[in-house]
């Protein structure tokens, strides 16, 4: 009833001739208001590099640590990426972990005993890491059994299945090409003093990227009266991510350039950033999470959305499980224990809704940058798994909390 | 001594800045029915919560006075305790439980925790008779329609020893003869010393079994009307919720009437769960260009199931017939296909089957047609943005961008969105399920003027709608719908509510062909 009323008059757009002060600030803070969780999460994630960067006396930042911290978290980041679309769905998937020890397994078999060539060996792990996402986006879209329990029993058939290909054995060592995809780097070419020349780069020409987008953006927004952040608020967002990326580029060039497995990573965040902001694919993956019924009821194929993100899932993992063995130089029965968790952390941590319909790429990428962080710096400092775990599990809820917390807030109860 | 049983003087209520009641007066007499009419947002719901407790004693100003002693409620219990119990428009009953569960939830029959069954299926047959249901105790909520669903409501609050009932838009989902049947044992109630205050956007309801009339507008009470003292008709209502006078609550049209567009012939349809049952038998209609259709029907006659399982074999199973869509031959198999072929169907639940809630109006109104403003599948967001713009302007969605959240719209305006996202498809034919359930006057003649916008456009719409003044003033033609058979079809100037009805009762008697 009048709850609406007031919500309204709260949102109703400000003209632009309003230029007054304290209308400026009200519009920042309701702005901030609404995005609270974006902004919460990037800032706790500035917060606790600093936080580390001081406990661990310059470690975490040193650019050794960061280029190790890049290639240790590539799997979640790869992974985090993929459930994100699941969660968008108001799905789960647990069988990522044991997929991609699966399809370490089987790049093993290919490379290792088969002595097939490297690129048609990933196609076909790929290939494969597809129909694993096919079989269970069966289940969950077509025969319509809950997800959790389709990616449950898919969580022990494929660790079974890699214990079985591998007859409980570690498989190694891969050929050095194939190494080169999780631990090689970008060649060098040119040198500055003590800097690689590409890393720099590539630091500059992402920050005059991120500046044209960001008043693009801005630009578009104006032209159809929608809300704007103002300039000066913009701008200190953009100097910030500015410093971010070439602290990080600075950093990447003093050791050697820029890994291969951060172009793959930096590739598939843009893709499917794209595809869910700007596609109808997207469209109607966000569609199916928020109302299947009503999704379903304007046309949209939501048992076929379904299962594509599944196979789509698949793939990834199996993309993930190729780094991860390309990384250890080995498939083990044991590779990918727990990765699943991770991944759901990651997106959670970033502020996806677990009924669907609500999250971002970019959360997710936070949210794994998060966990990632704390498991850097907490192993820089020595502190023990337990404790990692422990501390893992209460930012997990922290985070899901402070989302509830603010939820609730701004709908006034 | 006074005789009121409920005072609740000089009540003001804000949120934040916004005064949701200023001022508001309502005298309740002991046993009598008190109607309270407004539009939505006028404070009705506001001014009940705070009668009930859920807005406790502190976050208002004013006093309420129960049988003459001031009341500060901290909490719902506090005001049941008194016998002042409030049915919400959503029922609040658990579908898995029985009937006798239901009716003794939080008030169990129970010696030291342990629940004695025996007293509880008998109290609660007890309460059944008193209310006119003759069900088993032991049947599960969930096997009851919602006419019946709202009886178990009442006799949940008669458990309670009610002395004040508040009956939040009881008939919203009813049909009139589930209504007739309420209004009926409210009136009984009433004989037993109940007094009840009864809020209803259905005037003709409220003029025929209310005492007293309050009208809220904008938080502010504007007049009491009395049964005998005051002339009391629904236009005189009516101008007191709006503010304006509405001489006419349909907006005039000149039907242009064309060809043939759509046709139904031999639709048959069966249970989705039980494979033996059939839901929609042998139905033949058709709908011309220009034209405006209704179908008349009581509850669960089968008029929606009939409307979805046109629309892309949405519900039920083993369907046959044929259509045709400009006299050819069309398969309506799926969703996409019957987008494809014009068709659109605008649900009766908006908030289930309609909206993404979670979601922008803009990505509400543009997920049916999205290839419309993209190309390779890309969405041109500049295109999008301009096209929803067009439709907030045109429609007048209350918002505040296209950006804004459908869930936080008002139910009218929620409407409106789901209308425009059917349109925003470009269809031939619309359907509309009960689209004006639960939205105030206003916006039900704006509703109005849209649909005679788009028949105009040479579109064709079929109306259904439970409300049969709705039916009579829209409407070219009539189908009266009758379990799952077209029971007899009515042209508008031998459409009238006794015909619709005797239709009805003529076809269950099993009288097939109705003339006039």
């Amino acid at each position: 009833m009048n709850f609406e009323k007031q919500k309204q008059s709260n949102t109703f757009p400000l003209k632009p001739n309003q230029k007054d002060k304290t209308m400026n600030f009200e519009k920042l803070t309701s702005i901030l208001k609404n995005n609270i969780r974006q902004y919460a999460m990037a800032l706790t994630l500035v917060l606790i590099m600093i936080l580390f960067q001081i406990l661990t006396n310059g470690v975490l930042f040193s650019p050794i640590n960061i280029t190790h911290l890049i290639q240790q978290n590539s799997y979640v980041l790869i992974l985090a990426v993929g459930m994100l679309l699941i969660i968008l769905t108001g799905n789960v998937d647990l069988s990522v972990g044991s997929t991609a020890a699966f399809i370490g397994a089987v790049g093993a078999i290919f490379m290792i005993k088969m002595n097939i060539s490297v690129p048609i060996a990933i196609l076909l792990c790929l290939i494969i890491g597809a129909l694993v996402g096919a079989w269970q986006g069966y289940w969950i879209a077509y025969v319509k059994i809950p997800s959790f329990i389709v990616t449950l029993a898919g969580m022990l058939v494929f660790r079974g299945l890699t214990m079985v290909i591998l007859k409980g054995q570690t498989l190694a060592p891969f050929e050095k090409s194939f190494q080169f995809i999780a631990s090689g780097f970008l060649p060098e070419s040119i040198k500055i003093g003590n800097l690689n020349f590409i890393a720099i780069l590539v630091g500059i020409l992402l920050s005059l990227l991120f500046i044209f987008l960001e008043f693009s953006n801005i630009k578009n927004k104006k032209k159809y009266n929608f809300e704007t952040l103002p300039l000066g608020f913009t701008i200190t967002k953009i100097i910030i991510i500015i410093i971010g990326i070439n602290l990080l580029t600075y950093n990447l060039a003093a050791y050697k350039g820029i890994p291969v497995v951060l172009v793959l990573i930096i590739s598939l965040i843009v893709i499917y950033t794209f595809i869910t902001q700007k596609t109808i694919a997207g469209r109607h993956i966000y569609a199916v999470g928020g109302n299947e019924k009503a999704a379903r009821l304007s046309g949209i194929k939501t048992h076929r959305v379904l299962f594509w993100v599944y196979v789509n899932m698949g793939v990834l993992a199996a993309l993930a499980g190729l780094v991860v063995a390309g990384r250890l130089n080995a498939a083990t029965p044991k590779a990918g224990t727990n990765f699943e968790l991770d991944a759901i952390a990651s997106c959670f941590i970033g502020g996806a809704s677990s009924t669907g319909g609500i999250g971002k790429i970019i959360g997710a990428i936070i949210g794994a940058l998060v966990m990632g962080v704390l498991n850097n710096g907490m192993s820089i400092m020595g502190v023990g798994i337990d404790w990692q775990q422990t501390i893992k599990g209460l930012v997990l809820l922290a985070a899901v909390a402070f989302d509830v917390y603010t939820k609730s807030k701004t709908n006034g109860e | 001594m006074s005789n009121y049983i409920l005072e609740m003087n000089h009540i003001t209520k804000t949120f934040g800045s916004l005064k949701a009641l200023d001022d508001v007066n309502l005298k309740i007499k002991a046993g009598e029915i008190h109607a309270l009419v407004g539009e939505n947002g006028a404070g009705k719901s506001t001014l009940m919560n705070i009668l009930s407790g859920v807005y406790p004693h502190g976050s208002y100003t004013g006093e309420i006075l129960f049988k003459e002693k001031e009341c500060r409620f901290k909490d719902i219990r506090d005001s049941e305790k008194l016998g002042i119990v409030i049915i919400h428009q959503e029922l609040a009953l658990i579908p898995y439980l029985s009937i006798a569960e239901n009716i003794f939830l939080g008030n169990e029959r129970a010696k030291s925790g342990i629940i004695d069954w025996d007293e509880t299926r008998l109290k609660a047959k007890e309460l059944l008779g008193t209310v006119g249901l003759t069900e088993d105790p032991t049947t599960l909520i969930s096997n009851l329609g919602v006419g019946k669903q709202q009886l178990i409501e009442i006799s949940k609050a008669l458990s309670k020893d009610v002395k004040l009932l508040i009956l939040d838009e009881p008939t919203a989902a009813l049909n009139d003869e589930d209504s007739d049947k309420l209004l009926n044992l409210i009136l009984e109630l009433k004989e037993k010393g109940v007094t009840s205050i009864l809020i209803s956007h259905k005037l003709n309801e409220v003029s025929k079994v209310a005492d007293q009339i309050t009208i809220l507008r904008d938080g502010k009470t504007i007049s009491t009307l009395t049964k005998g003292v005051d002339e009391i008709n629904e236009d005189i209502i009516i101008k007191g919720m709006v503010g304006r006078d509405m001489s006419d609550r349909f907006p005039p049209r000149k039907p242009k009437i064309g060809d043939l567009l759509f046709e139904v012939k031999d639709w048959t349809v069966y249970h989705p769960q039980n494979s033996d049952r059939k839901v929609i038998n042998n139905i033949h209609f058709n709908l011309r260009k220009g034209e405006i259709i209704g179908f008349a029907g009581l509850m669960g006659a089968g008029r929606t199931e009939l409307a979805m399982s046109l629309f892309g074999k949405s519900y039920g199973q083993n369907i046959s017939g044929t259509a045709y869509i400009n006299n050819k031959k069309v398969e309506l198999n799926t969703v996409s296909q019957a987008i494809k072929h014009g068709l659109a169907y605008v649900t009766e639940d908006r908030k289930t089957y309609g909206l993404i809630l979670i979601d922008t109006i803009k990505n509400n109104i543009s997920i049916t047609n999205l290839k419309k403003v993209s190309k390779n599948n890309i969405i041109n967001e500049q295109k999008e943005n301009l096209v929803i713009e067009k439709y907030r302007e045109k429609f007048n969605i209350k918002s505040s961008s296209i950006l804004h959240q459908a869930g936080q719209l008002s139910g009218g305006n929620q409407q409106k969105v789901v209308l425009s996202k059917w349109i925003f498809a470009e269809p031939d034919i619309l359907i509309l399920d009960e689209p004006t359930r639960g939205i105030d006057v206003g916006a039900k003649y704006e509703m109005y003027t849209i649909i005679n916008q788009l028949a105009n456009e040479g579109k064709g719409i079929i109306f259904i709608s439970s409300e049969m003044v709705e039916l009579l003033g829209i409407c070219d033609r009539i189908y009266v719908v009758n379990e799952g058979e077209i029971a007899g079809e009515l042209l508008r100037s031998e459409a009238t509510q006794e015909n619709i009805m005797k239709c009805i009762m003529n076809h269950s008697r099993g009288e097939q062909h109705n003339e006039f």
